[in-house]
């Protein structure tokens, strides 16, 4: 089978107007939209049955499109099936593993399967690369959850697939294992493989994702650079801590939509980071000075992802749409 | 031979699922093939020796020798069956199928390696009874290549039904529901421990509905050219049930049927 070397940086996945409808009615897909270039890490977040395993699944084979269409490298993944498919290395969510076979032979099948010729230097390589080469003989029911994951890895990435789609990786591993999966999504990403994954954990996104999607209801409500995503839609807060409370706002600082404690005892100015040398920091500071009001600490901070994602899931359909094109 | 071979197929996809499931029936040593010898061999005592020596020649054949087909036929239906459900169900079961949907294999690749392997299996299993028959009595094969092409496409034809099965099959009850509800009672039925001659005339007429009846007939006149019905009727009879069965599975793998909602 021909190997297709696609050029870094062009489209190497394209999703057109993707739907799905299942048979009793649920529409899991809509008109889903996306461009993906040849090396980068796109993390789709969305919350449970958004979509997002029905698009990697309608991608990979899985799940059959009501309609649209998917290029794989300029593929039609339903006319060319054959060379999309031998480019796809799938991850699936759930630990699914032929309890008794070796770790050796479940991944040389693997090879097998996509059209490749036996390379056991290959397989050495891959096995070697997720730590697995000690556990080659075993087989698979003796090995932990954190083991077979890895070994779910090798599977895909034993036919040297230009496109791995990782569906919740880390769901269910500890701390330790993530990172060290967040490590090897780096080793591959370095090799010009290109990683599509969902996740549940926003950190995951925010660690090694070039872009993010985001998926509800089926459709894709948002794509963005990862740092211009926060910039955009994140928000940065100064926190003031004053030496004496305050009873209430003088009408000097109205303008400013400062909020102020309970205990009037901290004033928060919530300000935007597009607006890029104007968010007004220093126009507050003088006017808590003209004011007399005097403070003994302050900090700032900004919304993490995981913030950004709960804003927009939970926006109205309208805002989010704002929210998109903004 | 194999990089001609991969131009028009993914031939290592064939053999990755064939080997797979040889592999399979290696790991089941015991259930595969020593379970069904022993029970074979279990019948000759009981219907060959114990029985048998006080049942007169049925059609010139003793009684022993005149159930080694049937035997073999018995066999190579249930394990066709068996060996193809199983072998398709359990990978849909465990969610591993989902490596073979995603792979760049057509269906007649995912049905020759499975398939494949379901009818090896059959058919070395119902030569390992043949040659345990040998122990028993004196065999004699009048047509070995007619006896060689029923059982391999007895065992084809049974293994692509036993793989549409295993497709349909949502749970381990259906698919087993089948081979004991249907098929064994079919096979006991259709002549294989005795010669519908033996039965009254609206049994007979009844019996020409059953189709193990051809298969046995088929083949138990490739060993002693006696059969119930012609052999050409039982040899386009069981490729015509093939071609169906090819057809079933066709239309399965386009429409995704129980495999890609």
């Amino acid at each position: 089978m021909a190997v297709i070397e696609p050029e870094v940086g062009s489209t190497i996945l394209s999703i057109q107007q993707l739907s799905k409808v299942y048979a009793g009615g649920f529409a899991a897909l809509k008109s889903v939209s996306l461009d993906i270039k040849a090396g980068e890490i796109i993390a789709l977040l969305g919350p449970n049955g958004a979509g997002k395993t029905t698009l990697i699944s309608t991608i990979c084979g899985l799940v059959q499109p009501s309609s649209g269409r998917v290029l794989v490298a300029g593929h039609d993944i339903t006319t060319d099936y054959r060379i999309t498919r031998a480019l796809i290395g799938l991850v699936p969510q759930e630990l699914t593993t032929d309890s008794f076979e070796t770790v050796w032979n479940t991944v040389s099948f693997s090879r097998g399967l996509f059209g490749r010729a036996p390379d056991p230097a290959h397989i050495e390589r891959v096995l070697r690369s997720l730590s697995l080469w000690d556990k080659k003989d075993n087989m698979l029911r003796t090995l932990s959850g954190g083991m077979k994951r890895r070994v779910l890895i090798a599977k895909a990435l034993s036919h040297e697939p230009r496109i791995l789609f990782l569906d919740e990786p880390t769901a269910g591993v500890d701390v330790s294992l993530r990172k060290d999966m967040w490590a090897i999504v780096s080793d591959l990403r370095a090799s010009g493989v290109t990683i599509i994954l969902t996740t549940h954990y926003i950190e995951e996104a925010e660690e090694i994702a070039d872009r993010i999607g985001v998926i509800n209801h089926g459709e894709l409500i948002l794509v963005e650079e990862k740092r211009a995503l926060m910039a955009k839609l994140g928000k940065k807060q100064l926190e003031l801590e004053l030496f004496d409370p305050l009873e209430g706002l003088p009408n000097s600082l109205a303008p400013f939509g400062l909020e102020l404690s309970a205990n009037g005892l901290k004033l928060i100015y919530t300000f935007d980071t597009t607006e890029s040398g104007e968010n007004n920091i220093s126009s507050v500071l003088e006017a808590l000075r003209e004011a007399g009001i005097t403070f003994k600490d302050l900090h700032t901070s900004q919304s993490s992802l995981e913030e950004i994602f709960v804003g927009l899931v939970n926006q109205p359909a309208d805002g989010i749409a704002q929210g998109a094109a903004t | 031979m194999s990089t001609i071979l991969s131009r028009v197929m993914n031939y290592y996809a064939v053999l990755a699922i064939y080997k797979f499931e040889m592999a399979r029936m290696r790991r089941t040593l015991l259930q595969s093939i020593v379970t069904p010898v022993l029970t074979t061999s279990l019948y000759f005592i009981v219907f060959g020796a114990a029985i048998g020596s006080r049942i007169q020649e049925v059609g010139g054949v003793g009684y022993g020798a005149f159930i080694v087909p049937g035997l073999i036929m018995l066999s190579l239906l249930t394990n066709s069956i068996s060996n193809a459900s199983f072998g398709i169900y359990f990978p849909k079961f465990s969610g591993t199928v989902y490596e073979v949907l995603s792979a760049p294999v057509s269906t007649l690749e995912v049905v020759l390696g499975y398939v494949g392997a379901a009818a090896t299996k059959a058919i070395i299993l119902g030569l390992i009874i043949l040659a345990t028959a040998g122990f028993f009595i004196e065999l004699r094969i009048a047509h070995p290549i007619i006896m060689l092409l029923f059982i391999v496409l007895t065992a084809l034809s049974f293994s692509l039904f036993g793989f549409i099965l295993g497709i349909w099959a949502d749970n381990f009850e259906k698919l087993s529901i089948v081979p004991a509800l249907i098929i064994t009672p079919l096979v006991f039925l259709g002549g294989s421990f005795y010669s519908t001659d033996m039965l009254p005339p609206v049994w007979q007429s009844i019996s020409l509905m059953n189709p193990v009846l051809y298969l046995v007939s088929g083949l138990r006149w490739s060993f002693y050219e006696i059969s119930e019905v012609n052999v050409w009727v039982s040899l386009v009879g069981v490729s015509l049930f093939l071609l169906v069965c090819l057809g079933v599975v066709y239309a399965i793998f386009r429409t995704g049927y129980r495999l890609r909602p």
